[in-house]
């Protein structure tokens, strides 16, 4: 397994006119996890989107995995093993916990059946108990329905995706946005289980407090470009807010901003 | 169960709470209907003590009264077969109007290819094609008819998923397109005269043995495979669906599909049973057919229901059939009280759905 899990050489994207994304380096290692922050439009999740194959880039180039990447779909990105966990939940509210993990990638007996092919839920429940047990989410039963389930729950569940699959990079847009105070505090406990087990993250967030709770290393946006590359123990809230809203720019991005 | 061991807000599964099987609800509901009938037959004046479910004869030492069921069974069987498509097509999340019409269109053609050269000893008199299309073996008109199903349910399916038009708009496009068909076939003589063979497909108790077959295999379906799942979890959140990498487009084409076969072999069984086919079968079979699932607990916005509610909803709709017969309720006023029945139970569907929403 190589050092660096994603690095990107001058990804942008231009909408039409807009530039929305430009000339954006950024190297993740291994088992780090690091946060994307920056105000709303400086091209955060545009750059999310780019890595995860929702939108292709205009120019510049994507590595993953020691590999050229080129995504065509958030499909292909899954399967090479980026998951991502998008702030619209996409969970299928009448299915239970196994199911909706297992959603279109489901463990089959009997393939020769085509469509018809036979599920093998006892296989999919007991992934689906290891995946919750490796990410310390607790759903107290797992066959009931996602309709029944409070949001931090379902937040839970759509990240257990993640630890079901061992994926090799996570990728979350703001995943506490909607939850109460407790909900937050076990999607947090998720991350940094992630953090103990070794697994690489991405988190979009704009919660300063969180931040610097959670992750070793924080990217700051601002009007397409990266401003800022700060470790999380070498700096404070009034700096990265600083970088956020463009009165201070990194040494390395000068003119940039 | 486990405590959780964090301060993390995760709930307790606690048992009273979980939501309770929706088919027990009819299975309920079915019972007080029969309990509702028999009542009536103890206390209207003019039954003369009579009972509905139960044999008050005094040479016979049944307990039942099978004529009565056996009739209840038989006659929701045909539109059964149809309802277990229609069970899908609404799980998935759309709705299927053209399978009355494709009844009618189906039995038509297939009888076409059913027919026998001989009746009474004379020639044929409702020959629809020539000598080469009498006396078939029983096969090919039931390939016939499958294919036609298939046709249609492909075009239906298509329609819907790659014009996205709704698929309320395609059905009934459909629907008009299949009565044509059916009165076109012969100019809307019917066909009769089938043979042997092809008589024996839904002779006797034969469709409520076809209806009881294909709801255990399309059950088994719904439950246990892919198909099955991937057809809730469109009708759930097509998008979360699409997202997961189904094929959601090519998944539709399949459920219309399947469902169209089925309305097309109820129509061979209808056909067979009443011994010929004509244009205005099917009329009202589409609606009984959505009733039928809708009683049994199949939600219109897609995504929950089963095969085992549906065949509930058909006994249920059988049984209020049979009961207003029985009760000599005008066979006028039966369709306004069938209505009155079909908007209850979804009234019903739609505060058991809320109520469970407010207990989060």
């Amino acid at each position: 397994m190589s050092e660096v899990i994603l690095e990107t050489r001058g990804l942008t994207k231009h909408y039409g006119g807009v530039h929305a994304l430009n000339d954006a380096d950024f190297v993740l290692n291994n088992g780090e996890h690091v946060a994307i922050m920056g105000d709303n439009g400086a091209g955060k999740s545009t750059f999310v989107r780019q890595i995860t194959g929702v939108e292709q880039r205009t120019n510049g180039t994507i590595t993953f995995d020691g590999q050229d990447v080129h995504f065509a779909g958030p499909i292909d990105a899954r399967e090479a093993g980026i998951e991502t966990v998008f702030q619209t939940l996409a969970l299928a509210d009448d299915l239970d916990v196994p199911d909706n993990l297992f959603l279109g990638r489901e463990i089959t007996k009997y393939d020769w059946l085509g469509p018809f092919r036979l599920l093998d839920y006892k296989a999919m429940r007991a992934a689906t108990i290891e995946g919750l047990e490796r990410t310390a989410v607790k759903i107290p039963n797992i066959r009931n329905t996602i309709q029944n389930m409070s949001g931090g729950q379902r937040q839970c569940v759509a990240i257990a995706r993640t630890a079901t699959f061992s994926s090799k990079l996570t990728i979350m847009d703001e995943p506490t946005a909607a939850l109460g105070v407790q909900e937050t505090e076990q999607v947090e406990n998720i991350i940094r289980t992630l953090k103990d087990n070794g697994e690489p993250l991405i988190l979009v967030s704009h919660n300063m407090r969180q931040v610097f709770d959670l992750v070793d290393r924080i990217v700051v946006f601002r009007r397409g470009r990266i401003v800022a590359n700060l470790n999380a123990a070498d700096t404070d809230g009034q700096d990265v807010v600083s970088y956020i809203t463009g009165a201070k720019t990194g040494i390395e991005y000068e003119g940039a901003a | 169960m486990a405590k959780p061991t964090q301060s993390t807000g995760g709930l307790d599964f606690d048992k009273n709470k979980r939501s309770w099987p929706n088919e027990l609800n009819i299975l309920i509901a079915l019972i007080v209907i029969i309990g509702v009938f028999e009542l009536l037959g103890q206390t209207l004046p003019y039954m003369n003590e009579q009972s509905f479910l139960f044999d008050s004869r005094d040479r016979f030492d049944s307990i039942f009264n099978e004529a009565r069921l056996r009739i209840i069974i038989l006659q929701v069987s045909i539109i059964g077969i149809i309802a277990l498509g229609v069970t899908q097509v609404i799980i998935s999340g759309g709705i299927d109007l053209s399978s009355g019409p494709l009844v009618g269109a189906t039995a038509m053609i297939v009888m076409s290819f059913a027919q026998t050269e001989l009746v009474n000893g004379g020639a044929n008199p409702k020959a629809v094609f020539g000598e080469w299309a009498f006396d078939l073996p029983i096969l090919i008109p039931i390939i016939v008819g499958l294919a036609f199903g298939a046709m249609i349910g492909a075009i239906n399916g298509s329609l819907i998923a790659f014009t996205r038009i709704p698929p309320f708009i395609a059905t009934l496009g459909m629907f008009l397109i299949c009565r044509g068909i059916a009165q076109a076939w012969t100019r809307g003589k019917p066909v009769s005269f089938p043979t042997e063979g092809y008589a024996g497909l839904g002779s006797g108790m034969m469709p409520v043995y076809w209806f009881i077959g294909l709801a255990v295999v399309f059950h088994c379906v719904l439950k246990y495979t892919v198909y099955g799942k991937h057809t809730y979890a469109i009708g759930s959140n097509e998008d979360a669906a699409r997202m997961s990498g189904i094929n959601v487009q090519k998944h539709k084409v399949l459920v219309y599909m399947i469902a169209s076969m089925l309305a097309a072999f109820a129509a061979i069984i209808l056909s067979s049973k009443n011994l010929t086919a004509q244009s205005g079968m099917g009329i009202f079979y589409e609606l009984y057919a959505i009733a039928m699932a809708v009683i049994g607990g199949v939600s219109l916005t897609g995504g929950r229901g089963s095969i085992v509610g549906t065949v509930l909803g058909a006994m249920v709709f059988g049984v209020i059939q049979s009961g207003f017969t029985y009760v000599k309720l005008d066979a006028y006023f039966q369709l306004m009280a069938m209505g009155v029945i079909i908007i209850g139970a979804v009234v019903l569907d739609k505060v058991r759905q809320e109520r469970a929403a407010s207990r989060k």
